[in-house]
């Protein structure tokens, strides 16, 4: 499964990052605690979360997730918005609450 | 090979960038990619540990055949029980720094669990020392 089957299934908006939409996905994490993420995430897992500032890239940029998805229709910073387009690391949102979007994302994968 | 970052107390803007410095130096030097994992996780909570606690310090990684040496000094109000600081879950940030998800209390566990020796002393009102040895 790659980036751009989620954004299509889930219905996701795409905000920046877009050359990295063919990121291979090969699973996911969700916690708002970046000590957690940065402890526990893997490459190329997606990332749910509702924090927005800019640090959520330099953890995605350091784990080399394969993309990032922000519930309930938080958009990201605009220092988010642009390291996300020199990595190649999507920010993609949804406005489904974290245990609906985490949920779906689960039945997707595992499916 | 030295390498030296410097890195700014209270700029969170920056958090993170001497950590992807030396992931990109790790990597070309052909460092096994789990090894650099690893010491990236400890790095960054390390360098995030400045940022949010002290007001100014280096990390100077030095890298043989045998280890990967890392020591981040910093000027800062250092730590009064480091023991307590160990402590997964026991966190002095403030509650701009935990609104943003750090503070968790897990940034030295997390050091812990991803070198192969961590020591870190410090001074109250001097500042911190943190060594982190990864072997080869």
């Amino acid at each position: 499964m790659k980036v751009c089957d989620l954004v299509e299934k889930l219905n996701l908006k795409v905000f920046c990052g877009e050359q990295g939409i063919n990121n291979e996905v090969v699973g996911a994490y969700t916690s708002d605690l970046l000590s957690d993420v940065m402890g526990n995430v893997d490459e190329g897992q997606v990332w749910i979360t509702l924090q927005t500032h800019r640090n959520i890239m330099a953890i995605a940029s350091l784990k080399e997730v394969a993309a990032i998805i922000l519930v309930k229709g938080y958009k990201p910073e605009k220092a988010a918005i642009e390291q996300s387009n020199e990595e190649g690391i999507p920010i993609l949102g949804t406005d489904m609450e974290t245990f609906e979007a985490s949920g779906t994302l689960f039945q997707l994968l595992n499916g | 090979m030295e390498f030296v970052y410097e890195v700014e107390g209270g700029d969170f803007t920056k958090a993170g960038n001497a950590s992807s410095a030396v992931k990109k130096t790790l990597k070309q030097l052909n460092v096994n990619p789990k090894v650099v994992k690893r010491i990236v996780v400890a790095l960054y909570e390390a360098e995030v540990n400045i940022v949010a606690h002290a007001y100014n310090g280096t990390i100077k990684v030095t890298i043989n055949s045998e280890h990967i040496h890392i020591v981040l000094d910093d000027k800062g109000p250092g730590i009064p029980d480091i023991d307590l600081a160990m402590q997964e879950g026991y966190s002095t940030a403030s509650s701009k720094v935990r609104e943003m998800g750090f503070g968790a209390g897990m940034g030295l566990p997390n050091m812990k669990k991803n070198v192969d020796e961590l020591n870190v002393s410090s001074e109250v009102d001097k500042g911190t020392t943190v060594e982190m040895i990864t072997y080869l």
